[in-house]
């Protein structure tokens, strides 16, 4: 991609450019946390408690039996403890690397009422997976051909779990992907700091090594066939389209040069090979409070961005990004704004100058009201980064129920179509998390088996 | 801070802490370095018969490590002093005209006959050295040869050992015992019916100390093939502390002095041995593993427990915990110890429901109204302290005596303030009446 036709892709001006060489970039752009070796993974270890019926495995989405796993690193198992891992999770690497742990399973680790330091249970996942998926150690052989035929819609982690767990059983696999590349968000819309080293793409080859899947890439629904189609063609259908739309600010001069979003952009810096191509602007306004909004707002930093604000509608305590990573944006510079509402985008000579917001106030119930303040940055990018929603023609028309613009399903996936499934992002009710998204494929896949039983 | 002076055996050393025979007291140029460290004593490293002994060019030592990398167990296969005698008698007689104030004990092994104990005993007291102690004790290696461990494992031999050494020797005698005997008490007494004039204990274990996992052979081998080893350090201090308990609370051997010996790491391990009985301590393995350097927090922090004990002397600790000691048979029936867990110390892990549900009384909850809840069922807990040993927190798990009226809740027995014991007990066959 050239600088110009970048800029077009993302509506930036014709004269916005890169900020730093390639080197400054590579030195920016480190691994978010440093790995474990062996003997820090061993010496980890041997801090976990082994607790009985352990809080951290009630609290990892997948169910992963942590203290089993990180028993088997302490004994020098740590194949067993890619296995043990795997069994729950098969893209264990990845989440290893994007679950947010300090949520999840280190916070409900007993250590930190201990010492408030919990067990590194992120590290210690990744030193096992990352392991066994460099060394491709694969652990599980599919049963006997089946005969019967899945279709997937989407090659993200719901997707490729959902793959990964049926033909484990035995089925065949026909996954129908948009874009070139297997992976999802893993492979296009994580910051590229968390997942140095092309480990999404290694993850995805590990995962279609068992057999039994294809991926046709390029095969936009719709376009290239419908949904009809799948369900008259196939015995089952699961459906892992993530959500393909960004939600607009429902400001005037919204197309205005210089305003962008977020997805797109992190999409465009994780498929660059040199990073000091990526345009970037001295002052960058980023509007949401999620994980993307980190993400983009660090990644502008790292790329040579002098003054990078996020701001937020809301309060602190409301805001998506989890408090480490709001802390990760500040350590890198990235200055945090609470309680500012869009107001308006000032334009200059047909660029975006800045914006105007109108400050706000949460109750203790969360109720936001307006008030009557205002304040005005500058900035000559703004990044959209308020949440993503299910792009329409995903659905083809089709009859499946929906609720509040997600598609309905029971707890094991089932949506109201009689042989389609579906999980992840485009689902109701969910988190958005990609560890959700994993377990949403794993438990389809055995409720597809199942009903193949039946 | 309380006065550590020793005068163990009327020898005089500004600390109990000496170091055992064993490599860090192999030469001069060792000792001189653990003198300046502020080490109280040296026991010499054996010497023995001319020609030396040669030992292996290959591992002398290895360790059993816990995860994070402390040894807490270590073995070795090291013989006696593999120099020439007269090299070793040299260096003793330089180290005490250097270090006036410290002890300087000889190790000696000599065979079972009474020339060679007659010829080498005035020659090595000749060199001004403070005292002898017999190595009854290395389990390998030199017990092939029928010397060490082969002559502490036949009490008659030991004292007839014992009674050539006293004959020959102006200076106290010690003797070194070997745990690798089914009762330490019979040695422990030959020693005593030798005339000696103080035990020393515990030499080292048989052990091996693991497999090599690639090559399948026992590990560390010198070259295709290995030999057992003696193991030692912090390990090895609950064998050590019973049978110097032993020696200390049992009528015959009760009066004899002790020098601890086994594992003795930081100074807690050193109010361990001389609470139940030792009066002075050895230390071998922690300085191998850290330097001599460890011997500052052996003084400072056993000087600084005397103080909160209200203790000025190291004698005053010597023995306060052996009326502790006695035989499972007269400890009381009647007494009843219930854990209780701390609530807000507990950290909630949980291990003390799951060790006590899968493998003793069912005795503690995981839940309680539908919360994750650990507490002792009273109904169930026997006392057996299992929870509070495995309690990552400390204190959080304590055990709580019942007093003399409350009702034990397990057996819905009123708590008897009366002593009973097996000794009188209805179900032991052999129980005498009460009298």
């Amino acid at each position: 991609m050239t600088q110009s036709s970048a800029n077009a892709f993302l509506n930036l001006a014709e004269t916005t450019t890169g900020k730093l060489d390639a080197k400054k970039i590579r030195d920016n752009f480190t691994e978010m946390a440093e790995p474990l070796n062996q003997n820090q993974a061993i010496i980890e270890a041997d801090r976990c408690y082994f607790c009985y019926d352990a809080p951290c495995m009630t609290a990892c989405p997948t169910g992963i039996n942590i203290p089993e796993f990180i028993r088997r690193i302490g004994s020098g198992n740590t194949n067993g403890a890619a296995e043990k891992i795997l069994e729950e999770n098969i893209m264990g690497a990845m989440c290893s690397r994007v679950c947010p742990t300090e949520e999840l399973c280190e916070q409900v680790c007993v250590r930190n009422d201990h010492e408030e330091m919990p067990v590194k249970i992120g590290l210690l996942q990744r030193f096992a997976t990352e392991k066994t998926i460099n060394e491709n150690i694969q652990y599980f052989v599919p049963e006997k051909n089946s005969g019967k035929q899945v279709a997937i819609v989407g090659a993200g982690p719901a997707g490729l779990s959902c793959a990964h767990g049926l033909a484990r059983q035995g089925h065949r696999v026909t996954i129908f992907e948009k874009r070139a590349k297997a992976g999802g968000l893993n492979e296009y819309g994580i910051a590229t700091y968390k997942a140095l080293g092309d480990i999404a793409q290694k993850e995805v080859d590990y995962i279609l090594e068992i057999g039994n899947i294809e991926i046709k890439y390029g095969q936009s629904m719709g376009d290239d066939f419908t949904l009809a189609s799948l369900e008259s063609d196939y015995d089952a259908v699961f459906m892992g389209v993530g959500l393909g739309d960004v939600n607009p600010l429902r400001l005037e001069n919204e197309s205005v040069k210089g305003v962008s979003d977020a997805v797109r952009y992190i999409e465009t810096l994780r498929q660059l090979d040199d990073a000091s191509e990526m345009p970037v602007a001295d002052s960058v306004i980023v509007i949401g409070g999620g994980m993307t909004a980190v993400d983009i707002a660090v990644q502008s930093k790292k790329l040579g961005a002098a003054d990078v604000t996020i701001v937020y509608r809301r309060d602190q305590s409301q805001m998506g990004a989890s408090l480490h990573e709001q802390e990760y944006a500040q350590i890198n510079g990235v200055k945090i704004l609470y309680s500012l509402s869009p107001e308006s985008l000032l334009v200059e000579d047909g660029n975006v100058s800045g914006m105007r917001f109108r400050e706000t106030q949460t109750n203790s119930d969360g109720v936001l009201t307006q008030l009557d303040t205002y304040k005005e940055l500058p900035a000559s990018i703004v990044f959209k980064a308020i949440g993503q929603k299910l792009l329409i023609n995903d659905l083809d028309g089709s009859e499946i129920a929906m609720k509040k613009g997600r598609i309905l399903v029971d707890e094991k996936g089932k949506t109201s179509a009689a042989t389609i499934w579906a999980g992840g992002d485009c689902v109701a009710g969910g988190n958005d998390l990609t560890v959700s998204a994993v377990q949403d494929g794993k438990v389809a896949a055995q409720s597809i088996n199942a009903y193949f039983q039946s | 801070m309380a006065n550590l002076q020793s005068n163990f055996l009327g020898i005089s050393s500004p600390n109990p802490f000496w170091l055992a025979s064993a490599p860090p007291t192999d030469k001069l140029y060792n000792v001189n370095r653990a003198f300046e460290a502020g080490w109280g004593g040296v026991v010499w490293k054996t010497v023995g018969e001319d020609p030396n002994v040669i030992n292996v060019n290959g591992p002398r030592y290895a360790g059993m490590r816990s995860n994070d990398g402390r040894v807490v167990g270590f073995n070795n296969i090291e013989l006696i002093s593999d120099r020439p005698l007269q090299v070793n008698l040299d260096e003793m007689r330089q180290c005490k005209l250097d270090w006036p104030d410290r002890a300087i004990i000889a190790s000696v092994m000599f065979p079972l006959n009474e020339e060679t104990w007659a010829k080498h005993i005035p020659m090595i007291e000749a060199t001004g050295i403070d005292g002898f102690e017999i190595n009854f004790g290395c389990p390998h290696g030199m017990s092939e040869r029928g010397m060490g461990a082969a002559m502490g494992q036949v009490p008659e031999y030991v004292q007839q050992a014992t009674e050539w050494c006293k004959k020959y020797a102006t200076k106290p005698v010690i003797v070194k015992l070997t745990p690798n005997i089914t009762n330490v008490l019979h040695p422990a007494q030959a020693a005593v019916d030798g005339g000696a004039d103080a035990v020393s204990l515990i030499n080292t274990i048989n052990s091996i100390m693991r497999v090599d996992y690639d090559n399948l052979t026992m590990f560390p081998t010198t070259g295709a093939q290995g030999s057992h080893g003696g193991y030692c350090g912090e390990a090895v201090k609950p064998v050590a502390l019973n049978m110097v308990a032993e020696i200390a609370r049992t009528p015959g051997t009760s009066q004899m002095p002790i020098s601890g010996i086994g594992g003795v790491t930081d100074w807690k391990d050193a109010v361990d041995f001389l609470a139940l009985g030792a009066s002075n301590v050895q230390v071998c393995t922690a300085a191998m593993l850290y330097g001599f350097h460890i011997v500052d927090d052996l003084i400072d922090g056993l000087s600084r427990f005397l103080d909160e004990k209200g203790m000025t002397s190291v004698d005053e600790l010597v023995g306060v915990a052996v009326p502790s000691v006695t035989d499972w048979q007269n400890l009381n029936l009647n007494h009843v110890d219930k854990a209780v867990i701390d609530q807000d110390a507990c950290i909630q892990c949980g291990r003390c429901h799951i060790a006590c549900e899968d493998t003793s009384h069912q005795a503690i909850t995981n839940m309680v109204d539908g919360f994750r809840k650990f507490e002792v069922i009273e109904e169930e807990c026997v006392g057996c302290n299992l929870c509070v040993t495995l309690c990552p927190v400390e204190n959080c798990i304590t055990m709580v005596s019942q007093a003399p009226g409350e009702v034990d809740l397990r057996t819905n027995k009123v708590i008897s303030s009366e002593h009973a014991d097996w000794t009188t007990h209805p179900n032991n066959p052999m129980s005498v009446a009460k009298g």
